[in-house]
């Protein structure tokens, strides 16, 4: 069965600096993939360039970008379009700036609809409404004429939801979707970002920085720092065992892990920007188990216990260091 | 929306009392005799003096003259000039269409050019399409139109021939006024060729009325796109699958109006005042020309009468852009 | 606001330099003080000097009349450079007149609130609802033409802007706490005012002030060019395009070369100022 979404070293650079690099993406049909990391890892970025909606100041190389085995990368323009907003939908982080002020919320759904020739143009009002009413938004007959600014935050997060599914996607990515929201209305939107997946049996990507999210939602997680992938595998065995020193910097993080400790762990140090990339590892500079040879020479990714991961010394079940020098 | 209006509608009572007054104590501080400068006649009898002085009120205290000038006004009497002894509004009637006329078509020129150029720019930007109009538009907001004006004659129509020199159309033609408007009164006159000759004599000074209003248009259009175009809400756009034109239009441009539009406003009375001196180069028989003409002949009544007209136009003019400020902007409509 | 202009120096002009409109612009003006302040010197003749037997001589033809003469045999270039220092002197003049006049005005509906605000506030709506030039034109209808009067008729024209400017500025410096802690501390209003208050907000107004330049220098040429501003044989660049009108159809440079004299000057001021505003506040660069 071929993937979804194929992704062969992507990286993006703006300018000198390294955004992306080296990224590998699969996502098969149904599957929900987690992409976590701190902001500036570069996971919002090469979900955008895959898109192709990023600033003409980004340069985009990749070995392969395909979906449903067709190249995107050198598709032309009109072609891509075909693709975006009817089978790779995606939703943003802001509702309430990523709706269009001018227009009301039913209009900019129907848009969608429109563009892609995705329903009879006498029924799309009633898709409209209809698709309101999937994505919980109460009395979709007057919101559905309800410009943004008249909405909350999570309402109009699920006006964004029923947009980009609107023309029935293949693929869903969410870009940080609970982030600007209420911590009260996040777990809504959260569920109804999963059920919608589930019932539809679409493609899930979804970008977060919260791995509470990851918990509850992924199958498959991918951990990316500073524009790389650092670690790759599953859930339940990515919480069981990170092998990547990073994730579980990352799991020992949450809250619900530290009861008992006296404060909550972080981790020290901030994300490289584009000045003070190190040569070796990127993360060396904050990794608990760093050595000379991490600062001498970048790792690639390699499988080690079942995952991928981009580590000198991959932890093992018990959380140390394998291969460290002793 | 109706709030809004409301409000808008009570500011404009104030002020057109701050203009009538304005206008009343303006007339008053003009030296020499009033009753000279009312009638329009020198070294007049003290017996027609005195005459004069109770015939038209300046016997009485001044703040009963303002009170009797208000009252006037709300009859519309506005006064006669003092030249020809037309009552003011029949003269602002039959100068004002040319004027209209003028402004109309100037401001059409600027926004049919300006809003495309200014978005071509945005889309583009930092191309030599971007750079040229940048140049063209500090060119031209800081060009002194009347030298602009003359220089157009010069090259356009002197040298080239392409254009008459001056007038609204030539003396062949005949054209029973019917709306004021020469471009519509020659359509319907069934004689082809005053309308073109009317078209012929607006092309030169439209342009050249119309180059600031197009500067500044194209500029603010540009700016607005540039900080629009970077909205998420385009990104949104363009992540539906919608075609480049469309996410440019409809989502960017849609929103980068309601700053253009607060502009457009303000350029309407620039573009009044810059009527005066096209109108004086051109010979365009307007409002502008008729108001100049009325200083060098101290026809203060007509000054007075016409200033204000322009004013309370201006005050109109101002009200209709909030009013489609708030049809434009649904963040303000609610 | 207060951190830009801590430094006026350095960081502001280091950044006036990046922008080559304002570069332009400086050099214009640099220019035009420099041929102002030593007209006599460096002009070929007097401005009033006629020589009966070249009159609209063209230029670029004889070497002692490099732009040509006009119709009475006064040289352009010389009448030119003589006007660059009334030019000067009206932008200098109508702005110190309107700016200072404004900031006061502003600064006072500022701290006074209440009537007097709306007061002044209202009547600068009213000024605002005339078309500029209209208003310049009715001001100086009543005042008789002529130079000083043509002056003061655009200082009112400008008057509304600064007025606006400096009221929005102090109503905004007003609310910082370094101004309630000055007033805690005892200060007179006056000194409030003027000390702590006017410096604090002085940024917009310089950029309006150069903006003004250009705008009083563009009005008083049309006032000129009206013939109810500068009289001949006065060398005021709109005059000498006022005189020009009878001949220019068969002489173009007694047209071309007042006119871009103008039009360089403004836009020089235009630049200048745009990119002052840049420089100062770097959120709006674009």
């Amino acid at each position: 069965m071929t993937a979804l979404l194929e992704v062969c070293n992507l990286s993006v650079a703006f300018g000198p600096f390294h955004a992306v690099e080296g990224v590998d993406l699969l996502v098969a049909p149904g599957e929900v993939l987690c992409v976590v990391g701190e902001s500036g890892s570069g996971k919002s970025v090469s979900m955008l360039a895959v898109m192709g909606l990023l600033p003409r100041t980004g340069r985009v190389a990749a070995d392969r970008v395909a979906f449903r085995g067709a190249d995107v990368l050198h598709a032309t323009p009109r072609n891509r379009r075909r693709l975006i907003g009817r089978e790779m939908a995606m939703v943003f982080q802001e509702p309430t700036t990523s709706l269009n002020p001018c227009y009301p919320i039913g209009w900019q759904i129907a848009e969608a609809m429109r563009a892609h020739h995705a329903a009879p143009r006498a029924e799309i009002r009633g898709r409209v409404v209809a698709l309101l009413g999937q994505v919980g938004v109460p009395a979709p007959e007057q919101r559905m004429r309800a410009f943004p600014h008249q909405l909350s935050g999570g309402l109009n997060q699920r006006a964004m939801i029923a947009m980009a599914i609107a023309c029935n996607p293949a693929l869903l990515i969410a870009d940080e979707p609970t982030t600007a929201l209420d911590v009260t209305v996040q777990k809504g939107v959260l569920d109804l970002l999963v059920g919608l997946q589930r019932e539809r049996g679409m493609g899930l990507v979804l970008i977060t920085h919260d791995m509470g999210v990851v918990a509850e939602t992924a199958q498959r997680v991918q951990v990316m720092y500073a524009g790389q992938v650092m670690e790759e595998q599953p859930a339940a065995p990515l919480f069981a065992h990170p092998r990547h020193p990073y994730t579980a910097a990352l799991l020992d993080a949450l809250p619900e892990r530290a009861e008992g400790k006296p404060r909550l762990p972080t981790i020290p140090g901030v994300v490289p920007g584009a000045g003070d990339r190190p040569a070796g590892c990127l993360f060396a500079p904050r990794c608990r188990f760093r050595t000379p040879h991490c600062d001498a020479e970048r790792p690639a990714l390699r499988k080690a216990f079942g995952a991928r991961v981009r580590c000198h010394y991959p932890l093992d079940d018990a959380g140390q260091p394998t291969g460290y020098p002793a | 929306m109706f709030r809004l209006l409301a409000r808008r509608l009570a500011l404009i009572v104030p002020t057109f009392i701050g203009v009538t007054l304005l206008g009343f104590l303006l007339i008053h501080s003009i030296p020499g005799d009033p009753v000279e400068v009312r009638v329009g006649e020198r070294g007049i009898s003290p017996e027609r003096l005195a005459y004069f002085r109770h015939e038209l009120g300046l016997d009485q205290p001044l703040w009963k003259q303002f009170l009797d000038y208000q009252g006037q006004l709300l009859q519309g009497d506005l006064g006669r000039s003092v030249v020809t002894q037309e009552s003011v509004w029949t003269e602002f009637k039959t100068f004002f269409p040319a004027t209209l006329e003028l402004a109309a078509c100037a401001l059409l020129f600027a926004v049919a050019l300006g809003l495309p150029l200014g978005v071509m720019a945005a889309v583009r930007r930092g191309s030599a399409l971007d750079y040229g109009l940048i140049g063209l538009s500090v060119t031209g907001a800081s060009m002194p139109i009347f030298w602009w004006g003359l220089m157009a004659v010069l090259i356009f129509s002197v040298a080239l021939g392409w254009t008459p020199v001056s007038g609204r159309i030539d003396d062949l033609y005949y054209v029973e006024p019917w709306s004021g408007f020469l471009l519509i009164d020659s359509w319907w006159s069934d004689d082809a060729g005053a309308f073109r000759s009317a078209l012929r004599h607006l092309i030169l000074p439209a342009i050249v009325l119309g180059t600031i209003p197009l500067a500044t248009i194209a500029r603010m259009t540009r700016s607005a796109m540039l900080e629009v175009l970077g909205e998420d809400y385009v990104r949104t756009a363009r992540a539906k699958g919608l075609a480049p034109g469309r996410v440019v239009v409809v989502h960017a441009l849609r929103n980068a109006l309601i700053p253009v539009v607060t502009v457009l406003g303000l350029q309407v009375g620039a573009l009044l005042g810059g009527a005066i001196l096209t109108e004086t180069v051109f010979a365009w028989p307007g409002v502008g020309h008729w108001l100049v003409e009325s200083v060098q002949r101290r026809d203060y009544n007509v000054l007075q009468g016409g200033t204000l007209l322009i004013a309370v136009l201006v005050m109109l003019v101002n009200l209709g852009v909030d009013v489609l400020y708030g049809v434009l902007n649904p963040r303000l409509r609610h | 606001m207060s951190a830009t202009l801590a430094a006026p120096g350095a960081g502001l002009f280091r950044r006036l330099l990046e922008n080559p409109g304002a570069v332009a612009g400086l050099v214009v003006m640099a220019v035009l003080i420099v041929v102002a302040v030593a007209a006599p010197l460096i002009a070929p003749h007097g401005p009033a000097e006629q020589f009966r037997e070249h009159f609209l001589a063209p230029p670029f033809q004889q070497a002692a009349f490099p732009l040509g003469t006009d119709s009475l045999g006064r040289d352009i270039l010389t009448r030119l450079i003589y006007g660059a220092r009334l030019s000067l002197l009206i932008g200098a003049t109508v702005v110190a007149l309107s700016l200072s006049i404004g900031t006061l005005l502003g600064l006072t509906a500022a701290f006074a609130g209440g009537v007097l605000d709306i007061a002044i506030m209202r009547l600068m709506d009213v000024l605002l609802v005339f078309p500029s030039l209209l208003l310049a034109i009715v001001v100086v209808a009543i005042l008789g033409p002529g130079l000083t009067n043509a002056m003061l008729a655009v200082a009112v024209v400008l008057l509304p802007g600064y007025v606006r400017l400096a009221r929005a500025a102090a109503l905004g410096e007003l609310t910082r706490e370094y101004v309630v802690a000055t007033r805690s501390a005892g200060a007179g209003v006056l000194r409030l005012m003027l000390l702590v208050v006017l410096p604090n907000c002085l940024a917009p107004l310089i950029v309006q002030a150069t903006l003004g330049f250009s705008a009083a220098i563009l009005d008083a040429a049309a006032l000129g060019f009206l013939g109810l501003g500068a009289q001949p044989p006065t060398p005021e660049w709109g005059t000498m395009l006022a005189d020009a009108l009878q001949f220019y159809q068969r002489a173009w440079w007694l047209l071309a070369f007042p006119g871009i004299a103008i039009l360089v000057t403004v836009m020089a001021f235009n630049l200048l100022g745009d990119g002052l505003r840049d420089a100062l506040d770097p959120k709006l660069r674009r």
